[in-house]
Order: C-alpha cells, then structure tokens, then sequence
C-alpha cells in the first residue's frame, strides 16, 4: 500500500513540473510586456528594469534559474505588487480561499448528497420537479449573476430590518464565509445533485439491492447501507477535483464579496502579465489538485470494498 | 402495515411508498447531522478566518470615533513614492504624505512643507517650514527632498516616473547612468532651505512639485528598512496628515491621524479604515446602501436607483482625455494628411459620448486640452476656444478619395482600430467601425487587447489607429501640449513636426505665461488641422457620498480621492 502511495507521489511531482514547465513557456509566449506601463521608460531604465526581475537573460536561461528558485521553494517577488514576495502574497490569500473553498465544498456535497437522494426516493413526484429545476438554473445560471443578486438580497434584506443581519461584503467573522460559500458551492451542489440521483437510481435496480429486499432487510436499512453508500461513489470521485476547482475558482465571489483570497490574485496575475505571480499561483494549484486526486484515490480504496490500491 | 403484496420484484406502490416513507425519515436524520456536522465545522473555519485577517470595519460612519470607513479598488501596490505609478498607491500616499506644495480644498496650489518659494529663470529655492515634522517627531528638512530626488534618478531604482525630475539639471544624464548622483542639480543649503537648478528655465515647476514622485523621503529611516521600504505599514514613514498604522494586504487598511502633522487646517478626521477592496463597482454600490461605505462612483445604469433614493449626486471631471491616435508611420496609410481629414470629417464625438457610450458625465471632447486645464489667468478653453469642427461627409469623401489617389491604391485595405478589453472600448470600437463603415466604405477590423498587450503593440507601431488616453500629472497645459513632441517617448503614434517640436519647447521654457499660453493655443489648433488625433471624449465620473460627511474633495488633476479636508457633521442643513 505504502508503495502505492510513494508512487502515486513521484508521479504527481512529475506531473507538477510538467505544469510548471508549461505555464513557463506558455507565459514567455503570450504577447505583451509585462514591464511595459502608462508612462514610456528611457532606454536605461527599461535595461535596469528588465535586470531587476531577470528578464535581460535567454529564455532558457531564465528557466534553469526558475527551477533552480522553485525546488528550494522560492517563488521570487510579484511584478505589480512590487514589495511582496509571491510566497507570501500565497501564504496569507491561500488559506481564504481554501476556507472558502472548503466550506463551499461541504455545503455543495452535504446538499448534493440529501437533494439527489430525495430526488431520488421521490422520483417523479412533487420534491423531484421542485429540485431538478433548482439544478438546472444551478448549474445554467452564471456564478457572478448569482453572487450579484445574492449580494443585492443581503442588502435588501439588512434595510428592510434595519439592522446588519448578514455582512454584505469583507470577510473575517462566521457571518461573513456562509454567503459567499453558498454562492460558490451551488454550481457544484447542483452538479452533484444530479450526479447522485442518477447514481441512486441506477442503485436502485442493480443486484443487491433486489437480493436485499427480497431478503426481507427493513428498508431504512437498504436504503443507508446498500443505496446511500454505493452511489455515494462517483460524488466522492469527483469531490477531489471539486475541491481544487471550487478554491482555485472563487474568483468571481472573491470579488463580489471582497474577500481576500488567492484567486483574484490569480486572474489578475494574467492580465497584467505579473511572471512571477501566475508561475507561482498555477504552480501551486497544480501541485494542490494533483494531491487532491491522490487523496480522493486513496479514500476510494476505503469507502469501495472493490477497488484494490496495488495495480 | 403489513405489505400482503409484495411480488418478487418488489415494486407495488405500497412497497415504494412504505420504502419512500423509511427512506425519507432515514434522510432526514443524515440531514440533522449534517447541519450538526456543518456548524462545528463553521465555527471551527471562522475561528481560521478571523486568525488569517479580516475586516475592521464599523460602519460608514462612527461618530464617536471620528472614523469612516472607504473601500479601495486594489492592493496598492507601490508605497515607496519615488517608485509609484498608480493611481491607488497615489491616493494612499497623498494622504500619508505631503510634498513641499500641496493642493487645497478649492484645487488650487497651496504651500505644504515648504512655507515659501522663488521660482526663477535658472532654479528655484524652497524655504522648508518650522513645524513640518515626521510621525516619529522629527523634523522634515531639506535633506530629505535631496535625498528621495537622487533615489528616484539613481539608474538603479529604475523609478518609471523618473522624467517628471528631468527639469532639473543633469537629471536626464543622471538618470541615464552618465553622471553621478550628486551632479543632480538639488541641494540641501541647510536644514530649511532646498536650491534647485533647472536643465532649461522651467516656470511650471511649482505645479510639478506637488506630484508624487517629488514626495520627501528621510534616509535614516529609509536605511533602516533594509529593502523592504513601502512594504509594510511599519515600514513607512509620514509627513502628512495621517499616518497608515495597520495593513493587511489584499484585505484592509487604517489610517490614523499624525499627531505630529503641522496643518490644523487638514486631517479633521481621526481615523479612515479600508475595510473592503473590491474594483466591481455594483458591489461597492450594495456596501454603500448597506451603510459600509461612505463613498463610491455611480455607472450610468445605477444612475436612475440613485435618483429615485435621492442621493445627492455629484460629478467631477477625473482628469483624462480620450483620442483615437494615429499611426504615423512611414508606409502606413493613417501617415496620410489626406485619408486622417476624411476620418476627422466623417465622425462627431457628440455621437459618441449622447448616443453610444450614454455615460452622463462623459463631455464630448473638443481639443487636445480638457475644459479644467487653466490658462493665462482663467480656463484655457476659454482663452483659447478650440477649434470648430462639424460634421461633414461630403467633404470627408473627397478628401478620402484625394488620399486614395496620393496612395496609389485600388481601394482601402481593412484598418486596424487597436482598442482595449474593457466592454466600453468595445462599444466605442463597434461604433466608428460602423460609422466609417456608412460614411466612407472603410472597413475597420478591431484589435481588441489587453493593457499590456495593447501597449506593446502601441511601442511597436503594429497599428493603424488606437483608441488611447492620457491622464494628467500636473495641473498645467503642458502635461497634455507635450505628448506629441518628437522626443516624447508616450508618442507611440510617432507623429513628427518642427513646428510642433517648435512650440513644445516654447511651451516648456517660455517665461512669459501669454506667449507661453499662445503657444499652447497654436499646438491646438495644429492638433487640429494637422489630425494629429481626433478627440473622443472627457472622462466624468458620477459619485454619490454619504450626506453626513462633508469636506470630501475628488480632483481632475492631483489627488483624485482625497478626504484630508472631510469631517464629519450630522446637523441637518
């Protein structure tokens, strides 16, 4: 297991330098100067400009350099941000978003999970077409169109109280993170409702679960150990890159809400062509999604009796 | 109940509904756990949330603690003035520091650290105030604008607002790596007097002094912060009327009033928090009705809400001028006179600014100089009307064919209209591209690009028209009159004239303000009838303030967002 486990892990620090490698080149190739400003610079300044951040040197060059920097973990200084160090700016807005993130993540599996299954125990039924509409716009309906009307409901929900019942924007406090967290989950709660319904339902035919009833099991429990745990699988499958994809995407709500995460930093990193930013946030994303699958992998082996770990 | 019928497959409608009923109980236990699991999570993540930074926010307003509370569009990103070029960084800095002339709450140009100067034909001398001082106590000499002026020339800073310097003697040569910094020609006589020797007599200079870059910059200090000057707000030092004493970045900041501030005429508010940075203008627009904010800019669709509410509207012209700049390169059909007249006299900018882009506070613009900048002794446009321009198609078309003919050409390739990202410069682009498209039979093909890349393509000269601005750095006419001198390295169009270069430089040396102003007046009209550019637009900006803070100043030229003369007052007017 453990050897499973070793090689997982050099196989996703392979695939992290691929990222790296890639987003490098990728960058070094998209047209546009990152040094270039409102004000034109004198010839002397753009050479000591391009010096300071080690433009001046070949391309490849300036690779070996930033491998060099990245194995020791040093992501090097942000281009607009000109007084922090990228590993900073990812130390103090990584842990905001991943909150975020997180909390978003549960709401959207803990909703997913309970809405699929009612769907899915009501089939056709009032609470089905009630839910599946929800999904629909859920899934349809843009991110930052729900975050500018969930926000406008805040506001007119406080006034018409008269008091602060929930925080229209910022962040620091419990009130502050369940908005902003719902929003961002409700694609993804959408997405796994559907997900688990179909799950369900495809449970609910297969073997077992006749073998089950005929047996005479009481349904409360078919219903938990047989169908809930079985077509809790793919969710759990897909909950891995969920939670990459919902912390590194928190983009629209981070703005919205004006919150502090990384991932405005990381959008806008790519506008204003800052290297050193956008190599160290996709760097460090990758490397996070790649763990992610690997745990979602490994977690697999336990809940899915099925799967055997050694290949 | 008993189930009598169950057949093997198990599925009669009492089997599912008994099934439905267990299923759905069972369902709901697991969701009492999972709101029982969910709070303790909750609780534990905002015990991580409030140890990773928040907001510190009290509301719009706190009376009793003479405090507001602002939002910021961005992190600033440059603290240390001899290095700044944004328009966030500038807006903190004019409020934690305070140059040698400052600007009062009438705009006009008033004395700060320096209690008195002479400008001359070969320099000028500053006499610094006796109770300017530091936030830690000490004084603010003159050795300290010595000191932060050869920081922002040394090569080695690679200061991007360095020109703004170059009036000063050998500043351009120093700044360039051919002479040392002590040959710049700024010197500290003493503790209170600064003597400055100009490269060519500069009769502006009092304007330029009150721009950023000539912030003062005290070198113990500086030393102090080993590299890490502006990086922090313990790593920053104040002169003016309030003090940054907490930052969190990327999240908020608090301003605090400097006890040690010389001006009681300035600085009323005790503490300004930012609790909020967001650039997404509907939600600063909720945090204002939320009561969070006290401030915040209105775009034309909030414009009707904000009457219905009646919120006192008020608008101000930021600043900046909008053009569509040619490319007047060799081999490149825009370097035609001919071709550039048939563009200028197929299009009006009231189009634009009343049909198309419907932003109430845009003034059609008319010239190269906006209607704020000032003149001999009043408005600038006004003593110098700017140049008639009407409609004109017919004559647009002739002059169009009289280019196709110079040009040699069958017909007219597809124009490159090079424009930003941002969902206005599209609206614009579509419009002239339909506009020429009717008027001439031009096809124009957009380039849309972000900033950077649109600056590069800018540089690098592969456009045929861009819709480009320019905003002002000092309140004088030749911030604007000088960008299409030949020298000026922003004339990325490289328009190139004598007569042009001619009056520039009367512009930029001429003692006498008449023939000084003249000569402005005549790159006017030479913008004009040489289509240099064609004027677009004059940025305004609609804002809205919450009525009980009074003293709130924006500015077209100089601190845009600027609460050192606000205070607080909750009397009914």
């Amino acid at each position: 297991m453990w050897i499973y486990v070793l090689k997982r892990l050099l196989q996703g620090i392979v695939t992290v330098w691929f990222i790296a490698t890639a987003t490098f080149f990728a960058m070094h190739n998209v047209p546009g100067d990152p040094l270039l400003n409102d004000r034109a610079v004198s010839e002397a300044i753009r050479i000591n400009l391009e010096a300071k951040y080690g433009l001046d040197q070949p391309i490849g060059t300036q690779y070996l350099i930033y491998l060099g920097n990245l194995v020791q973990g040093d992501f090097g200084i942000s281009f607009t941000q000109e007084n922090r160090e990228v590993n900073d700016i990812i130390r103090e807005h990584f842990p905001i978003s991943a909150i975020l993130g997180v909390l978003a993540v549960v709401f959207a599996a803990a909703g997913g999970i309970l809405f699929g299954a009612l769907t899915a125990i009501y089939r056709n039924r009032l609470p089905d077409y009630i839910i599946m509409l929800l999904v629909i716009l859920g899934i349809s309906v843009p991110s930052f169109v729900i975050a500018a009307l969930s926000q406008l409901t805040l506001v007119t929900l406080n006034s018409a109280v008269g008091a602060t019942i929930l925080p229209v924007a910022g962040w620091g406090t419990i009130l502050h993170m369940l908005v902003p967290a719902l929003v961002l989950g409700l694609g993804t709660m959408a997405y796994l409702t559907r997900l688990m319904r179909s799950s369900m339902l495809e449970v609910v035919n297969s073997d077992f679960v006749r073998t089950a009833k005929a047996k005479g099991v009481p349904p409360a429990r078919i219903f938990t150990k047989h169908q809930l745990r079985n077509a809790i699988l793919p969710v759990i499958t897909v909950l891995g890159p969920s939670i990459a994809a919902i912390t590194t995407g928190g983009f629209v709500v981070e703005l919205v809400f004006a919150i502090p995460g990384l991932g405005r930093y990381f959008v806008q990193a790519v506008q204003q062509l800052d290297y050193t930013v956008i190599m160290g946030t996709t760097v460090f994303y990758g490397a996070f999604l790649v763990f992610m699958v690997i745990l979602v992998d490994l977690l697999y082996g336990f809940i899915d009796p099925r799967v055997k770990l050694e290949k | 109940m008993q189930d009598a019928s169950s057949t093997e497959a198990g599925t009669t409608m009492d089997t599912d509904s008994n099934f439905a009923t267990s299923a759905g109980k069972q369902l709901g236990l697991y969701a009492l756990y999972a709101l029982f699991g969910l709070s303790v999570l909750i609780y534990v993540l905002s015990v991580a949330a409030g140890s990773s930074g928040g907001s510190v926010s009290g509301g719009a307003i706190n009376i009793e603690r003479n405090s507001i509370t602002i939002v910021l569009t961005e992190e600033p990103p440059q603290l240390d003035s001899t290095r700044s070029t944004d328009a966030v960084s500038f807006i903190v800095l004019a409020h934690a520091m305070e140059g040698l002339i400052a600007y009062d709450d009438n705009d006009q140009l008033t004395p700060g650290v320096a209690e008195r100067w002479e400008i001359r034909d070969d320099g000028a001398t500053f006499w610094i105030r006796e109770g300017a001082k530091w936030s830690d106590g000490q004084p603010v000499t003159a050795y300290d604008f010595e000191f932060a002026w050869r920081r922002v020339l040394d090569p080695a800073t690679a200061s991007e607002y360095s020109f703004i310097l170059y009036p000063i003697k050998n500043a351009e040569l120093v700044n360039r790596g051919d002479l040392p910094k002590e040959m710049i020609g700024v010197r500290a006589l003493s503790d209170r007097v600064l003597e400055v020797e100009f490269e060519r007599p500069t009769p502006y200079f009092d304007k330029l002094v009150a721009f950023n870059t000539y912030y003062p910059l005290r070198e113990d200090f500086f030393e102090s912060t080993n590299g890490r000057y502006g990086a922090d707000a313990d790593m920053l030092l104040s002169n003016g009327p309030y003090v940054v004493t907490e930052w969190i970045h990327g999240s908020s900041m608090v301003w605090k009033k400097n006890p040690y501030y010389w001006n009681d005429q300035k600085g009323f508010l005790d503490e300004i928090v930012t609790a909020y940075i967001t650039h997404d203008v509907n939600a600063k627009l909720n945090l204002f009705k939320d009561g969070q904010i006290v401030e915040t800019s209105l775009i034309a669709p909030m414009l009707p809400t904000a009457m219905e509410q009646r919120w006192q509207i008020d608008r101000f012209m930021d600043g900046s001028l909008f053009f569509l700049e040619f490319n007047h390169r060799e081999n490149r059909i825009t370097g035609n006179w001919n071709f550039r007249r048939a563009l200028q006299l197929a299009q009006d900018p009231s189009e634009l600014v009343y049909k198309v882009l419907k932003e109430a506070s845009y003034l059609p613009a008319q010239s190269l100089f906006p209607v704020w900048i000032q003149g001999i002794k009043e408005a600038f446009r006004k003593e110098y009307p700017a140049p008639e321009h009407k409609i004109d198609v017919e004559r647009a078309r002739e002059h169009l064919e009289l280019a196709r003919q110079e040009l040699g050409l069958e017909e007219f390739p597809p124009i490159i209209l090079l424009s930003g990202d941002s969902p206005l410069s599209l609206l614009a682009g579509e419009y002239y591209q339909e506009l020429y498209k009717q008027n001439l039979g031009l096809e124009l093909r957009i380039d849309a690009q972000i900033f950077k890349q649109r600056l590069a393509k800018m540089t690098s000269g592969e456009f045929d028209i861009v819709m480009a601005g320019w905003g002002p750095d000092y309140f004088d006419a030749l911030t604007f009159g000088d960008l299409f001198a030949s020298w000026n390295l922003n004339n990325r169009g490289h328009y190139r004239s004598e007569e042009m270069d001619r009056l520039v430089s009367i512009g930029r040396s001429e003692l006498d303000p008449e023939k000084r102003m003249d000569a402005f007046g005549d790159i006017q009209q030479l913008i004009h009838e040489d289509v240099v550019i064609i004027p677009m637009y004059e940025r305004g900006i609609s804002f809205v303030v919450d009525p009980r803070l009074k003293g709130f100043k924006r500015r077209s030229v100089g601190p845009d967002v600027d609460y050192s003369y606000a205070f607080i007052d909750t009397t009914e007017d």
